[in-house]
Formats: structure tokens, sequence, C-alpha cells
């Protein structure tokens, strides 16, 4: 089954970016994390690395395999997810105002990050089961939306109004891709300016409060409004050059939030300046350039949809964090892709990278 | 697989993805013109605003929710606190700064630059706390030397007053500062360190309400610290008031009789849960958490042999002693192994086996009836009824009266008790019951405990016909404006498993303990008023004694716990009183007069009858 086609059609190039990525993250996290104060938490560093070297191994795995037997195995795959996402409400560990974690023995996973890629999956599926070229119809869409929805209920429910949000933008891209039928597409746009309103007086104070900062930041000057400055002056600051490794004086003060995770791009820029920071944008727009042409020469619309699918999470998820670090985007909690400190981010971002990669050596192979 | 190739064409996707390719293009190019904009043209800006990390958050402090009684009496409220602070990195140079400031506030430097070094959790760019509460004498002085003073500020924060003092402590509570296990807890999500939490008492369980919300100022500061514009300023919104159900001078009163002895005083509207007073002795001062307490007074205060740290009233658990008669009663009345006209003889020993119970009147009470039971508290009746009970039968009617389960009055740490069955014993101790282990159940000894909450419970239930309502000490929370946002209801607590004929009889001999000749609590007569009650008498060690194997540091840990609960007005009862007085002996004359004066104060009635007058008074 492996035979030397596959090697020849190798994608080292995107290995190779991948992994440039991942370094750039490791020296933004390694300054985050061994300047703060008061403490240094240096090993969240190490930590991340582990997690760099658990996720090469599922990388490998996932380009190994044939990706059409997720074909077969997605929905087992998706209410395993899902089981998981319940589990997390009951018995999750709580941390910093949410519960999002499952303590698996020594590790904890974050099951929202894995449904990201595992409802990619399950849309390829039944779009590819189902192809057409004038647009799925509304009853044709009753099982996509049921199928996402569920995952962000639960999600919701953590709380984590931001993965909820980004399943939705995800879910929405994959689906507007493969084309929504005219009539039903206006139907749904012409539904949701109804309802929209209606759910807005249903809800409570103190959720509309919540929806309000969500949109405008500066309505929560002790929190979000103010992370967001911090944020803007780290950033602005670094000016074209950067002031250097570990020189950031942002980020050692405690000033900015989540510096390891959500906000590791702000010390990033901080430190490395316009420079830097253009350097890194153009690998994010690589990647997505990549993504997008091993779906332009794949033959199979499983492959097609599956790759137009990861590659649309690894936009948003880029796009939506640089987007709110810089104060464009609601202030919500999603990682920058292969940078910011997190297990299961790092993990499903390096599944997803070995799946583009399997699409992509396969590409001229019909039946496994 | 050529099934897929039948609608759809690769074409078909390779222009889709176009299409995809253009809008992620536009996105990040929206990126890039952004990093240009913040890095590049307002960089230097930007520059300058990180060079002395200039915006900085101060935040305000909500005032605390204020506590009243029950007639709007404030029992607590809040005053300003000016906190002598340094922000390290503002003091340029920190020596000197340290130098100067230490000469006008007569300190050593040393002393401050420790606080400084023991203050490693504080941000730099945040103020380290170097003298809380000062006087106004000093805060003038510093106001008026603050150009000299770099980094230096003062800072003002509502700290909580306690108006009365140890008045109601262990019903009130205290705040003091959240500690770092509190922090990891769901329920504190959202506190900061260094945040006032109510840390037991109203203050405690009602901490969601009184907390208020923080505010907080954005701020640019210059380079020596001073505030140089507010950027944005988002104000604390101050907590929600609670209004107690105590009544402060009913409180007072209770406090003023209980002082000097250790105990507890609890009084309830019996027709509605609502708690009129509760007391604690030994009570310490609250406000000397608010400052912050001296490890030494720290020290005396756990240590002190009389735990005043403990609410006695509800998390005390005492042996019932013969308070519990009424349940044994009320258990033999209802499973017929007496009726109100059975009589038992006593001549003052019960004789069990091979061993002698003794009645607590040495020569015996002679024929006697329930209601004369328990109006002279007659062990051996009850003895005898416990025999032909059984420890179960008791247990069942006590748990069914709340004993041995909390009350649910809605503060911390409330003891549950405990009422013993054969089961629980062979749980515990492996080994089965003993029958003559009964006995001393039926009398409320062994294994029984109660806290003096629960026995005001089954008193007013008994005043309320059989009717156990669940107590409360909270009668409504309202926000500043004046809006409820939360108001006590009545809950009913279950009825007491007894018919009307078998709680006529108890309130029959209840009545009799006070008002009839040979009662054991005659001294709780009040002029006007008929008061119902029950003496109990709770042995620390056995009667028997065991001074030979047991360390005597002082006679006084030898004697009994005096106990009373009483209701009244007898035919329409509107309060119910427990009450306790740990080694004082008998409940006749150490407890019962108190509970005479609780409910005398309570119902405007301040004088006592004359006891010698009385005793001619026949019924």
């Amino acid at each position: 089954m492996f035979d030397r086609r596959l090697l020849q059609n190798f994608e080292w190039r995107l290995l190779a970016l991948c992994f440039t990525l991942g370094v750039l993250g490791l020296i933004a996290l390694y300054s985050a994390v061994s300047a703060g104060s008061p403490a240094p938490q240096t090993a969240l560093f190490y930590k991340q690395l582990v997690w760099f070297g658990i996720g090469s191994v599922l990388m490998i795995l996932a380009f190994a395999l044939n990706y059409k037997i997720l074909d077969k195995l997605a929905n087992f795959i998706y209410v395993g997810c899902i089981a998981m996402l319940g589990a997390v409400l009951v018995m999750g560990k709580y941390a910093g105002g949410s519960r999002r974690w499952l303590l698996l023995g020594p590790v904890s996973v974050q099951p929202s990050e894995l449904i990201k890629l595992v409802l990619i999956i399950v849309l390829a599926r039944y779009y590819s089961k189902l192809t057409k070229t004038n647009g799925y119809t509304l009853r044709e869409l009753i099982f996509p939306a049921f199928a996402v929805l569920l995952p962000c209920a639960l999600i919701v429910k953590q709380p984590d109004l931001g993965t909820a949000m980004l399943l939705i933008l995800i879910a929405g891209s994959v689906t507007l891709f493969v084309k929504i039928e005219r009539r039903s597409f206006w139907i749904l746009i012409s539904g949701a300016t109804v309802l929209a309103p209606l759910v807005w007086f249903f809800l409570k104070g103190y959720q509309k409060q919540r929806i309000l900062t969500f949109l405008n930041p500066d309505r929560d000057p002790l929190g979000a409004g103010y992370h967001i400055i911090q944020s803007k002056i780290a950033i602005g600051s670094g000016m074209l050059s950067g002031k250097g490794f570990q020189h950031g004086t942002q980020n050692v003060l405690s000033f900015l939030p989540e510096h390891h995770t959500d906000f590791i791009f702000s010390v990033f820029a901080e430190e490395w300046g316009f420079a830097g920071s253009v350097v890194l944008l153009a690998g994010f727009m690589i990647l997505i350039i990549w993504g997008l042409s091993i779906a332009y020469r794949c033959r199979d619309p499983f492959g097609v949809i599956l790759s137009f699918g990861i590659t649309a999470m690894i936009f948003w998820q880029a796009f939506i964090n640089m987007g709110m670090v810089m104060g464009l985007m609601p202030v919500v909690g999603v990682p920058l892709p292969l940078i910011s400190y997190g297990g299961s981010s790092v993990v499903t971002n390096m599944i997803s990278i070995g799946l583009l990669m399997n699409i992509s050596m396969r590409r001229y192979m019909f039946d496994s | 697989m050529s099934s897929y190739l039948k609608s759809v064409d690769t074409d078909w996707y390779k222009q889709r993805l176009s299409g995809a390719m253009l809008w992620a293009m536009a996105g990040f190019f929206l990126l890039f013109t952004r990093f240009f904009y913040l890095q590049i043209i307002e960089g230097e800006e930007f520059k300058r605003l990180s060079e002395n990390n200039c915006i900085r958050l101060q935040t305000i402090d909500p005032p605390r929710g204020l506590i009243f009684d029950a007639k709007g009496s404030l029992l607590v409220d809040n005053r300003p606190s000016f906190d002598l602070g340094i922000v390290a990195r503002d003091a340029r140079f920190l020596e000197q700064t340290l130098a100067k400031l230490a000469e006008y506030i007569q300190e050593s430097p040393e002393a401050l630059m420790e606080k400084i070094r023991s203050s490693k959790g504080v941000p730099s760019h945040k103020p380290v706390i170097l003298k809380s509460d000062i006087d106004r004498d000093l805060l003038a002085v510093v106001e008026v030397h603050k150009f000299e003073l770099p980094g230096v500020e003062v800072i003002v924060r509502p700290v909580r007053n306690y108006a009365f003092g140890s008045n109601a402590v262990h019903l009130i509570g205290y705040v003091g500062q959240i500690n770092a296990a509190e922090l990891k807890t769901e329920r504190y999500a959202g506190y900061n360190p260094g945040d006032l939490i109510g840390k037991c008492g109203v203050e405690s369980v009602y901490e969601r309400f009184l907390r208020g919300k923080a505010g907080g100022r954005q701020i640019e500061v210059n380079a020596t610290g001073r505030v140089v514009r507010v950027l944005k300023t988002l104000n604390a919104k101050s907590g929600h008031n609670v209004y107690l159900s105590i009544d402060q001078n009913l409180q007072e009163k209770a406090e003023s009789l209980l002082a000097g002895q250790a105990g507890a005083v609890v009084a309830m509207d019996p027709r509605n849960g609502r708690i009129l007073a509760l007391t604690s002795s030994p009570s310490f001062d609250p406000n000397s958490f608010v400052t912050g307490m001296s490890r030494a007074d720290w020290e005396t205060l756990v240590s002190d042999a009389n735990h005043p740290l403990e609410n006695k009233a509800i998390q005390g658990e005492y042996p019932p002693a013969s308070t519990f008669k009424i349940i044994t009663a009320m258990a033999g009345l209802e499973e017929g192994v007496i009726t109100e006209h059975t009589k038992i003889f006593c001549n003052g020993i019960y004789r069990f086996g091979n061993r002698d119970f003794r009645c607590w009147k040495k020569e015996g009470h002679g024929w006697m009836s329930v209601v004369d039971a328990l109006a002279e508290s007659c062990d051996v009746f009850f003895y005898e009824v416990g025999q032909r009970l059984g420890v179960d039968r008791i247990a069942r009617y006590a748990k069914a009266c709340g004993l041995g389960a909390k009350t649910e009055i809605g503060l911390d740490h409330e003891g549950a008790g405990l009422i013993p069955t054969s089961e629980w014993k062979k749980q515990r101790y492996g080994v089965g019951w003993q029958r003559g282990e009964t006995l001393s159940v039926a009398i409320g000894q062994g294994f029984n405990l109660t806290t003096p909450l629960q026995m005001l419970s089954v008193a007013a239930a008994v005043a309320n016909d059989g009717q156990l309502v669940k107590p409360y000490v909270v009668d409504a929370v309202e926000a500043g404006d004046g809006t409820r946002v939360y108001e006590a209801a009545e809950h009913a607590a279950g009825r007491m498993p007894a018919s009307e004929n078998t709680l006529a009889i108890i309130q029959k001999g209840l009545w009799k303990v006070v008002n009839g000749n040979r009662g054991t609590a005659r001294i709780a007569r009040i002029e006007g008023i008929h008061v119902s009650g029950k003496t109990g008498t709770a042995q620390v060690v056995s009667r028997k004694g065991s001074d030979s194997f047991r360390k005597i540091e002082t006679r006084k840990h030898l004697k009994s716990h005096a106990w009373f609960i009483a209701y009244a007005p007898s035919e329409n009862p509107v309060v119910a009183v427990s009450v306790i007085v740990e080694h004082g002996e008998h409940g006749s004359s150490a407890a019962a007069p108190i509970a005479r004066d609780v409910i005398a104060a309570y119902l405007g009635k301040n004088q006592p009858v004359d006891e010698a007058a009385l005793d001619n008074e026949v019924r």
C-alpha cells in the first residue's frame, strides 16, 4: 500500500513550513513564559515541546494511513468527540472561569479543539456523498445544521462563546463552498435577520451584556477593553524591527493577559516588530495558499471538501486571533494555530496538516 | 468511486476554490494594513506609552452592602480606610524615598524595605501596602510631602465597620482577605488576591449579594507614577443591603444575660421560623479582623478553651438531656406503650440487669403520669418508657422531629447532631446495642447529641401544634434603589409524628414544668404570661463518677450543661427560646432564668414573677 509514488509526492515543503511556524511559536512562548512576573513558568515551554513531539507522531499517522478510511470512521469519531464534550460539562476540570478540560491520567485534553477537525470530517463525508452543482436545499442542510449545533450548544455551556462561534464559521465556510441553493440561501438569510431581534428580546440582561462586550470590548474598560489597549501598545511599540528576544516590556510586567495562549502574538510582535510580524503573516498566508492548492489538485470530492475545511479552519483561527490582538475583532478565546500554548490545539492542527499532506500524496490514486 | 463524478466534476470545485482564495487574500491584506498602521504609522506613540508602562488599571473597591436588623437599625456599615502604599518602580530611587518616608511616619526604613521584599506576588506597577489604616495626622504629613515621595500613594478603600462590635458576631460573621485555596474554587471565580470576602456567618453566605461590583480606572501615569490622565472610569457598584430577622434589642439582652458564661441563646418565632436572636458566648470583636489581627491575638482567640470562634447555637453539639423527654413521651404515646393515664412508680432507682439507674431525685417521685413526669422531669418514668419502646423506635421519632439532621438555617458549619440507632452502633463500633443504653437515650444522655437550634425547633414545633418550620435569619435583601432581590419565604419542614391528642398532653406537661407547683422551672414564670418549657441537665461525665481516672484541671469542667427550651405565651405562642449554659449545672437554675428574661424582654414584660408568691398559687 505504501508505494513509491507516495514518497515522490510527499509534501516536504509543507512539512518544513509547519515546523518553521512551530519554531517561531516556541521562540515567542519561551519569551512569554520565562519573563513573566511574578514567577516564570518555563515548565510550560517544555510541556509545549512534548506536545509538539506527540503532535509529530500523530501527524505521521495522519498522512501514513489513507485518508479515505476517515470517510468510514467519521460517524464513530464524531459520536466519541461529542461524548467527550458532554463529559467535560459533568466532570471537566474547572479553571479560569470555565470548564473546558478533561483529565485523562496525567494530561488534560480540550475536546472543543478536537471537535473542530472532527466536524470538518463529518461535513466532508455528508457533502461528498450527496454532491450537487446547483447547491443544497434547506431540507438537505438539516443534518449539517444539527451536526454543528450540537457541539456548539455543549461548548456554549462551558462557557466558551468564541469556540462555538468558530465552529459555526468553519461549518458555514464549508457549506458555502459546496454551495447553498439560491432560494434556500435567501430564505436562510432573511430567516436569520428576522430571528436575531426575537432571540435578543428573550435573552437575559447579563447575556445581553456579555454579547455586547464581546462585540465591543470598550464596554469593559477593566477587562477586555484594557487587554486590547495593552496588546495594541505591545504590538505597536515593536515598531519596525522589534525590541529583541526577551526584551518586550509589556510582556514582562504581566500587562498582557493570557500572554502565552491567546495573546502570544502580541509578545511576538513586540519583540520582533513589523519585520517579524510580516514573516509570520506570510507563513500563514503560504499555508493557506498551499491548503487551497491541495484541494485544487485533488480529484475526489471527499478530499476536496476535507482539505478545504482544514484550510478554512486554520485561516479563521489565524485571522480571528491576529485580528483580536490588534483590536479588529471581538476578544474571544481562539488560539493562533501552532503558535499559542496548548496541547490540544497543537495536536489538532498538526493532525490537520498531516491530513493535508495525506490528500496531496494520494491525489493520483483513485482506489485504496 | 466513479459515482462521485456523476454530477460534480473537479472543474466545478476549482471554480469555487478560486473564489475562496480571493476572500482569504483579502483577509490577509486587511491584517497586513493593520500591522502597518499599528507598528509603523502609530509605532512612535505606542513606544512612548510602553516606555513606563503608562497605561495602568486602578481598581475601585465597591462598598459592601450594609446589614440591618429587622427594625432597620444599622448593624454593619463601611468606613474609609487610608492605606499607605508604594509602587516600587516609580519610587526613584527606592532607598531615598523609603528613608524619607520612614522619617515622616516614624518607622525604620529596614522594616519598610522588608515589606516590599516580602510582597513577591505583587506586580511591580501595583502598590505594595506599607501601612494600612493610617490616621488623619499621618495622612496629612504624607499629603504635604507628596512631591518628595515619588511612587508613594495613599489608597482609600472602604472597610467593614461592625457598629456593635462583638454583638451577634456569630450570626453576622466577619470579612477577611481571600486566601489561595479559596481563590481556586468555582465559588470565587472573578476574585483577585487581596479581595475581602465574608469569612463566616451571613457575611459569607450572602457574599454574592453583599459584595457589589468592583469598578476601575484606566489611567495614564508619568515617570514618577503620578496620574496624568484618566482614560476611562467604571464606577463601582455597591453591594445589596441585607435585613436580618433578628431584633437588635433582644439580641443585646440575650448577650448580656450570657455574659461571663459559655453557652448559647436562640430565640425564634415558632409560627414561621424567623430567628429573633442568636447568640453564642464567649464572642469576639470582628473589627479586629478588619485591620489585621496580630499573630498573638489570633493565637489567644483560637486556643481559648471556651472556643469564642465557634457558633455554639448551631455548631455546638450537646446531649439534649431531659429536653429529649419530649421525644420519648411522644414516641411512648404514639406507639401506645403508655397513655395519658399510665402511672409508673418512681422510688429513685430503676434496676436494670445488675445495674442501678438513678433518678435525679434520690428519694423518688412516687406515682407518675406522663404529664407529671415531664413537669418534674422524672428519670425513672422515662427509663421505663424507653425500655418499652427500644432505641430504634425512639430514634424514628427523634429523626422525624428534625433531630440528627441540619435544620438548614442557611449558615455555614451547622452541626447535624446525632441520634443513635442499633444499626448505627453496629457500624460505628462493631458491637450490638446494649439494652441498658436505651435507658440513657430515653433521658437524652448516652450517644444523643443535638444543637441548641435543633432543640429550639422541637420546642417551636410543639408550640406550633406539631408543624415544623425551617429557621431563617435573613428577612430580605434590597438593592441600593430599594428593589427587593431576595425575600424570605416560610418553609414548612414537615410535621411532628404526633396526633393532636399527643401534642396536647405534651403541651400540658411543658406548661406544668413552669406553672405546676412541683415543676422544675417555676423560676421561669412571668407576670401575666404563661410560659411553657422543659429543663435539661446534660452530664459531662457519667453520674457514677470517673474522677479517679480523669485528670481534672478545674472542678468546673465536670459540671453539667444546663438546658432550657421554652415557648410563650402558652395559649398562643409567638416566641420560642433555647438556652444552653455550659457547665451551668442545672437547667432550672442556670438556663431557665435566661430564657425567662429573653421572653419577657421580647413580650415587653420586664418583671419576672415573684417566686415565693407564686409557689402558693395552686393551679
